[in-house]
Parts: C-alpha cells; structure tokens; sequence
C-alpha cells in the first residue's frame, strides 16, 4: 500500500501508484527461506530443458546464476561486455567474503549477522531478505570452498579469518588481498564448465541496450556485438540482470571502468521500478587524487583498517613529515570518537570523518585531501612479516601508483565512492515489477539498505546466484505460461528501432567535446552535490545542471568513428548518456529523502556531534522510483517494519 | 614530461596494419601508461582522427585485460607490473616507445592493440575447474587444507588470464596460464578426483587451439605481472605424463 507523498519539492517528482508486494513469507523469520522453498512451485527436470533463461552479466552473481541454473537443466544464454567472463568487475573486489560460520567461537551467528547487517544498513532494508542473506552466507563457504577457491588457512588446516569494519568479530573469509578474484575464478570455472557441456552459451564482448518486454512480462534483450557492431535480439522466457553498480556516475570510482548503468536504466525506462538510487556508498580507504588526468580511483581494501591507524595532524596545516610529528601532537580521530569502534567503524562513518577533518584544514598530502593510514605500531607489535603475509599485496600496488613505501612511512587514503547500494527493486523472490525481470547482485537494491557492510557485496552476489534465483527463477517459470517469443514481432523490432536511433544520435552530434570530457564533469557534479554530503539547496542546483549539460551532451558530444566496427568510443558514449539520466534521478532521490540516513546524509539532519540522524516516522520506507515519460518520475513506496532489529541511532561509541 | 609513441595501428584482422607515430608532451610521471594513451586519444578524437583501441577494464592490474608490447617486453619493463599500473616515472623523459599487440596465431588482432584471446577460455572449459553444482558441498571445514598447500595454490591460482606469457613466448605457448591453473587445483584436496582428466583434457585443447609448444625458455616467467613461475609447467607434464601412461594402461587391458 503506498503511504501519502510529500510535499513534491517544485514539481520534482510525483506520488505513483504501484503496490509494491514484496511477496516475503510471514511467520517466524528463522523459518521464512524454508517456507518459501516449499511453498514454490517447481519446474521438472525434463521440462527445464525447454526453457531459455537469459543472464546479463558475469560477475559473481551472473557467473554463479548461469552456471547453476545449467547444472539444473536450463538452457542459459549468458551476456558480458569484456572479451572474457573472468574479467567482470567482481574480480577485483580484495577483501573478503563474510559468513556466519562462527569458526572462531567469538559469538558469532547466523542471527548477530542479520543483526549487523540491518543496523549497518541503518534500517533501510527489508529484515527477510537480510535474515536469508545471513543463513546463506554458510553454504556460500562450502561452496567456494569445495570449487578450489584457496582461502586462507591456520597452520591446523582450518579456515582463517579477519574482521571487518562495522563488526566486533572475526566473520571474514579471505584469499590474500584477492577475495573477489578467485570466488569469481571459482564460479567463472563452473560456468565454463557448462559452456563446454553446451548448456550455457557464452556471449563476451556483447553489450545490452535494451529490454524487451512482450504482454507486460519480460522476454528477451537487444545487443550490441561489440566486435561487428551487429544490433541483434535475444529472446527467452526470463531475464536475469547482474550487471553490477553505477558507481561510475561519479566517473572517479573505485569501479572498473566499463561498469555501467545501461542495462539496468534501460529497464528502468521499460517500467522497471529503480530503488533508493540515492543510496551510494563512499569508501574510506583509496587512494587520493593525483591530478585531473586521473581515469580511475584505487581502493585499499578496507582491511587494512585491522592493524592500520588513522590519523591527521592536530593543527591545522601541518606540512611536517608524518615521521617528524610527535605521538602528541597527532589526531587519532577515530579512536577518538569511537572508543570501542576506533579504526573498524562503518564506512560512510569512517568517510564523513574523513571528510570532516580535510574541511577543517588538517589534511595531509599535495592537495590537502588525505588522511594518514599508518601501520608502524602495528609492524613493531607483529613483525614486518606479518604485516606482509597479511597485506603485501596491497602494500605493494600502493607503491607502484604513489611511489611511496608504506613499511617506512604512512599511506594517504581519502574516501571515493565505491558501491552502490541502490538498484532496481525486486522483491523477496528477487524479481523487479516487471513479471519475469530478475535482478541479482549489485543490479539490485535488496539487503544492504542505506549502507553496505564490508564483505557483504560479495556475500550478496553469491547468495542470490548459487542459491536464491535458481528456486525463484523456477517458481516464477512454472507457474507460467509461455509461447515461443518471437525475436521478429513488433516489441522486438521495435526495440532495436529505438536503439539503432541512439546510436545514430550519438554518432550524428558531432560537436566538439568528447565523451570523456562531459563525463568528468557530469561526474564532478555529482560528487559535490550528491556524494558524501548533501543539502535541499545544492541538489536543487544539481538537477538544473545536470540537465543542462545533458542537453549539451546530445548536442555537442562527438563520437568518432562507426556504427558498424569496433567502437569504443560509442560505447562509452551510449552508457555515459544513460548516466545523465541516473545522476538526475539520483539527485530527485536524495532531494525527497528528507532525513540522514546510512551513507546518505542530509546537511540539515544532523545530532549535535555531526552523526546522521534518521527520521524513521516519515521515511522508513523504500522509494521505488517509476518511469513516467519526459514527466516528473512517479514516488512509490515499500514501506520497511522491524519486528526483530529494532530502530534505534546507531551507535559505534 | 615528454614521450614519443610509435603505436601499432591495424583496422582489423583483414586489414593490414602499420606503426604510427605520435609525439606526447605535458605528460605527468605520476600517471599510469592507459593514462597516457588516453589523453592520446582525447587529442585524435578532437582532431577527427581514430582514437587507439586497447583494452582495460580494472586498471588495477587484476581483470587481465590490458596489455601490449612496450619495446618488444609483454606489460613493458617493470616486472610483475601490467601496463594499467606502470606509471610513467620509470621512463626517461624523451624516450621513444614502440607498442604492439600480443602476437600469437591462437591470439587473432582485432583491431590495434586489441586481440582476441577466447582461446584461453576454451582451454578453461576443457578441464580447468572441480566439479560441484551448488548446494552439494560439505562443511568448509570438513577437509583440511594445510597453509602451506593453500598458500602454493593461491600463488598459481593468482594468474590474471592476460596472455602476456604466451605474447612472450617464441613458440606462443601458452604452458605458463595452463600450468597455473592444473597447479592451483592439483595442489588442493579438492582438486584430485579430477586431476588426471584436467591435464588430459587441458592439454590436448592447448594443442588444439594453436598455440605452441613449451621448449623452457622461460620468457614467461619473466613477464608475467602476477609472477607464476616456471614450476608450474614442470607440475603440468608430470600430470600430463602420469595421466597419459595410466589412460594408456587402462586401454591396454
Ligand atoms: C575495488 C573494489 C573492491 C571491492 N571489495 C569488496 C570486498 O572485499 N568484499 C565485498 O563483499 N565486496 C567488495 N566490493 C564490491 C563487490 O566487488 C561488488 O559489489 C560485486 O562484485 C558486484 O558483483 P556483480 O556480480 O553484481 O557485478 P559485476 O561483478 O560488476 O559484474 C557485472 C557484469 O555485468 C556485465 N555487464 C554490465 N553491463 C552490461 C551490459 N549493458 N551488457 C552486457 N553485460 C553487462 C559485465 O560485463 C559484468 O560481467 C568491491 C568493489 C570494488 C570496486
Ligand atoms: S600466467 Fe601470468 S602472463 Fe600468463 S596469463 Fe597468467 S598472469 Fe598473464
Ligand atoms: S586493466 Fe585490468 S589488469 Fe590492467
């Protein structure tokens, strides 16, 4: 049932009217998943056959959806825009991976995973998807484990472990800094495995550009072969997309650089609803800004927060060596401010202290954007060989970018936006408002609310791809009727009408700016107005721009070459008009949720000490945001009841 | 600082290609070498000419999508550095830089630095993996791994897919990114039951996919950004041989 709209500031947006069923099981929430399986309707292994699933994307949740959905019997048709499916950007994810196995006897469980989880997302997300996500992240281990992934091990052979930021204990499994490398390894084998066995069949270097929607359900998507440039259709009976976040609206991401938001906005576009697209998160730990060349932003994977300490000078413009400031004359912030916390506090708490700091002139570094990461008590209480074993890796690729040796002196990290906690809704079976529309991993808006935990994406990823989607793809597929979709009937053709006109926009602008140049500064303004803080006034100021530089764009951009080659340029053009139209509705969002909450904070909702304050009367809900032509987008709203976690501030003190 | 380019230009597979040179200045040493190429290629789009295609993706040294020749060296001359993080401080300003792509008849050009290397894919496909559809798996703990099996596995299973070993390799080889995967799972508990049928099936699509054979060189150790070393190689033949004789045996009987 939608709740009444606000005030709609200035015509920005309007109340819409869908009803948002979540579909999530009542009953005690230890036995919903349980439920739910067995309240689904399954499909038989020989009518599984008969079924085409199409899975856009490759990262852990893709690799690990198509290739199970193979070893169950379906037929997958799987889509990815690199050359190869081991290189989705879920493969450079370093951390880790949390599980509530409790191998370390430290009081962990299944429902203090939940509980953290919910209380890190600060009571923004949906309490049965979290409680499954935490029951799952076991098996996920098993899983990983069993498929060769090599974790990091005690002397006795066991699973090792670490903490995390946002946990008091050890949940975090691990290989070396390359977390995300060898699960997506691990389930990039098992899709390949079934590309041999021909029940999946691979499509790289395939971008999707558009979905295809026939009787108000989904049934197929149009591509572009990035080699020929051939415009094609794909029909199926069901669509999944795993095509990650969107973090590159802010173009300086921690993401890879193809990751985009195309296939989830041009869903959006065919009435799939988008939720809480305002909800980014800002990583603490990367490594600062260069100079304007710069193309990307480099993380140091949160862990490092274990053994390093945080801290900037206690004066202002300090321009000492960090090895010439006494012990006393150092501002351990953190610790400070979060005596049981300290270092290990949630991100977007670690960032706006960050933040806070550099506003205050205390910075470190050339530009004054940076904090000091320093890990000298931690070699002379452990031995430089630990600190290697543990994090040489990252040491060493924070070497080759700065030039500097972090053993000797401390590194610089200042935050960068890293992940996206918005994303398409879907509801508990994981699928969007468009019938037989699925969205896993990043894609979605599920589990992590207004703020991610560290090691949880990954966790997610793999929980909706191993072991959710293959039972609600099915609920959905038997409990269904299909004829074969036609890829020549006129929702199909007109598709690829719509997308050949883009590309021949995009290619007939010839102005004189390139493609790069409008999406640094799209990208800027959504980092001042829409990033780590954010006020009425500036996001106001933001839209307007936003959509003047996106009339600019169509008008200006010059995209060489042609349609019908190799064309990397029109690729990026075609996803960076897509984040035009993301960054306003970004901004529409941030503006409407009147209230701090999470990673979003709102300037004029503050405690006194400058925390998030939430305001749980009026916005305690998910804004689940619908297309509505050229006209203001249409406001719906989930709203979220806690029944075991209750709301309270957070508190990291 | 400045730098003078002479890059591999070729339209496609069909096309013929040539080196093109270009004259960089204003360059910053802090910035990576995909940095440089792209402030190239802002400059040729607004001067109407075609931008340089090469892949990246991370530009973090951890997809494996980048790399080219720099100076006849696959990744360029830092070691276990691939050419997204090799900043332009380790050059002499003025120096004069050849790239081209990966060459190697299973690896096609696509179009100038770009090449298709799907071949390493299918050679995956043929074997490289421990089969366990979800939800079949016992407890993570169920099996111990020692740490320092872990660790050895994790070094081989550290391989980023670029190709640069094969680039680098006088026969195009591909016996390093092969070797590597054989080692990692043939390292693990896990990876026994099917451990012979890998190095059978693994080997026998290497062969078939084009690329050459290993005759020790080692040019590929030398080169990889992820340092694996030659000894998984040796690993891979010895599962080969053992795996060959005993399928050989069984046929006799
Ligand atoms: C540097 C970094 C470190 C991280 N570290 C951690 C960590 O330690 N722990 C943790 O839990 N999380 C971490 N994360 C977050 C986590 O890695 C991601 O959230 C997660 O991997 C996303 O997985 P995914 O499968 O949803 O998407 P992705 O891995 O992003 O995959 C997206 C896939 O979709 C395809 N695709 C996208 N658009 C299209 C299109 N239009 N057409 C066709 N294909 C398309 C791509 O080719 C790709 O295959 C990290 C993230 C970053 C950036
Ligand atoms: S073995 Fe090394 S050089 Fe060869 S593909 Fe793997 S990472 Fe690249
Ligand atoms: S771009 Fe990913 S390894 Fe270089």
């Amino acid at each position: 049932m939608p709740i009444a709209g606000n005030i709609e500031a200035a015509g920005r947006w309007r109340a819409g009217s869908l009803s948002l069923d979540a579909r999530a099981p009542g009953g005690p929430i230890e036995r919903a998943w349980d439920k739910a399986r067995f309240e689904m309707k399954l499909v038989s292994p020989a009518n599984k056959r008969k079924h085409e699933i199409i899975v856009v994307g490759s990262g852990l949740a893709g690799a690990s959806a198509a290739a199970t959905l193979a070893e169950l019997g379906y037929n997958v048709k799987c889509f990815c825009f690199q050359d190869s499916p081991r290189r989705a950007h879920s493969i450079a994810a370093q951390g880790g991976i949390n599980a509530a196995k409790n191998y370390h006897n430290d009081g962990d469980s299944v429902y203090r995973l939940f509980y953290d989880t919910v209380k890190g997302g600060d009571f923004r997300s949906r309490e049965a998807n979290v409680y499954r996500l935490a029951q799952i992240s076991v098996q996920i281990i098993d899983q990983c484990v069993a498929q060769g992934v090599p974790f990091a091990r005690e002397y006795g052979g066991t699973l090792a472990n670490r903490s995390f930021g946002g946990a008091q204990v050890s949940r975090t499994f691990y290989a070396r800094g390359q977390t995300g490398q060898q699960l997506l390894l691990g389930a990039y084998q098992a899709l390949e495995r079934q590309v041999d066995a021909g029940r999946v069949k691979m499509f790289p270097r395939t971008e999707m550009l558009d979905l295809v929607v026939v009787d108000g359900r989904a049934r197929g998507i149009v591509t572009r072969d990035l080699v020929s440039g051939a415009i094609e259709s794909h029909a199926a009976d069901a669509v999944v997309l795993a095509t990650g976040g969107y973090g590159n609206v802010y173009y300086l991401s921690t993401n890879a650089k193809g990751s985009n938001c195309t296939a989830i906005w041009r869903a959006y576009k065919r009435g799939a609803a988008f939720a809480n697209p305002c909800f980014t998160q800002i990583h603490p730990t990367c490594i600062p800004v260069s100079g304007h060349y710069q193309s990307k932003l480099t993380l140091m994977s949160e862990s490092l927060r274990n053994d390093g300490r945080i801290w900037v000078p206690l004066n202002k413009g300090d321009k000492r060596a960090p090895n010439e400031i006494p012990e006393a004359e150092r501002d351990y912030y953190l610790e400070r401010r979060y005596p049981s916390f300290g270092n290990l506090v949630p991100r977007d708490v670690a960032s706006r202290n960050a933040k806070a700091v550099c506003d205050e002139g205390r910075g470190v570094g050339e530009h004054g954007l940076g904090v000091y990461l320093d890990f000298a008590d931690a070699i002379a209480r452990l031995g430089r060989a630990v600190i290697e074993e543990r994090y040489g890796n990252l040491f060493e690729m924070y070497q080759r970018i700065t030039g500097e040796n972090p053993y000797q002196t401390p590194m610089r990290i200042y935050p960068a936006i890293h992940y996206t906690m918005g994303g398409l809704w879907v509801d508990y079976q994981l699928m969007s408002t468009i019938p037989g529309l699925f969205v896993i991993g990043e894609a979605n808006f599920s589990d992590h609310g207004a703020n991610r935990l560290g090691a949880s994406a990954l966790m997610q990823g793999l929980s909706d791809g191993y072991f959710i989607l293959p039972y609600t793809l099915g609920n959905y597929l038997a409990g269904e009727k299909f004829e074969k979709a036609d890829p020549l009937s006129p929702e199909f053709r007109e598709a690829q009408d719509a997308v050949a006109e883009r590309t021949r926009r995009l290619l007939e602008a010839r102005g004189r700016r390139t493609v790069d140049s409008f999406h640094r500064e799209l990208g800027k303004l959504v980092w001042d107005y829409c990033g780590m803080s954010r006020n009425a006034g500036g996001l106001e100021h933001a839209i307007g721009k936003i959509r003047e530089l996106g009339e600019e764009y169509w008008r200006e951009v010059k995209v060489p070459g042609a349609a019908k080659e190799i064309n990397q340029s029109l690729e990026k053009a075609g996803r960076v008009a897509d984040f035009f139209e993301l960054a306003e509705l970004m901004c529409i969002d941030a503006l409407h949720r009147d209230e701090s909450c999470g990673a979003h904070f709102r300037e004029e909702h503050q405690t006194p000490d400058g925390e998030a304050l939430r305001d749980d009367a009026r916005f305690s809900y998910v804004a689940a945001w619908q297309y509505n032509g050229g006209d203001p987008p249409l406001l719906n709203k989930e709203p979220l009841r806690f029944e075991y976690v209750h709301p309270s501030q957070r508190s990291y003190k | 600082m400045k730098l003078i380019f002479h890059i591999w230009r070729q339209r496609d597979g069909r096309s013929p290609g040539r080196m093109v040179r270009y004259e960089q200045d204003g360059l910053n040493p802090d910035m990576s070498m995909l940095e440089a190429l792209d402030v190239l290629n802002e400059e040729l789009i607004l001067k109407g000419e075609d931008p340089v295609v090469f892949e990246h993706d991370c530009r973090e040294g951890i997809c494996g999508s980048c790399g080219f020749m720099i100076n006849g060296v696959a990744h360029g001359p830092l070691s276990k550095t691939t050419v997204c993080q090799l900043t332009l401080r380790h050059f002499d300003n003025g120096a004069e830089l050849y790239l081209e792509p990966w060459r190697a008849k299973a690896f096609p050009i696509l179009r100038d630095l770009m090449v298709d290397r799907s071949a390493l894919d299918r050679i995956i496909a043929s074997g490289g993996y421990i089969s366990t559809p979800a939800g079949s798996a016992p407890d993570g703990n169920a099996i111990p791994v020692s740490k320092e099996a872990a660790e050895r596995a994790m070094d081989a299973a550290a391989c980023i897919g670029c190709g640069a070993c094969v680039a680098a390799c006088p026969n195009a080889s591909a016996s390093l990114f092969t070797g590597a995967k054989i080692a990692h799972l043939g390292l693990l508990p896990q990876g026994q039951p099917e451990r012979a049928r890998r190095a059978l099936r693994m080997v026998a699509r290497m062969n078939e996919e084009g690329f050459g054979q290993c005759t020790n060189i080692g040019e590929c150790e030398a080169v990889c950004p992820k340092g694996i070393r030659v000894e998984v190689i040796s690993r891979m033949n010895r599962d080969f041989l053992k795996a060959s004789w005993t399928a050989r045996r069984a046929g006799a009987d």
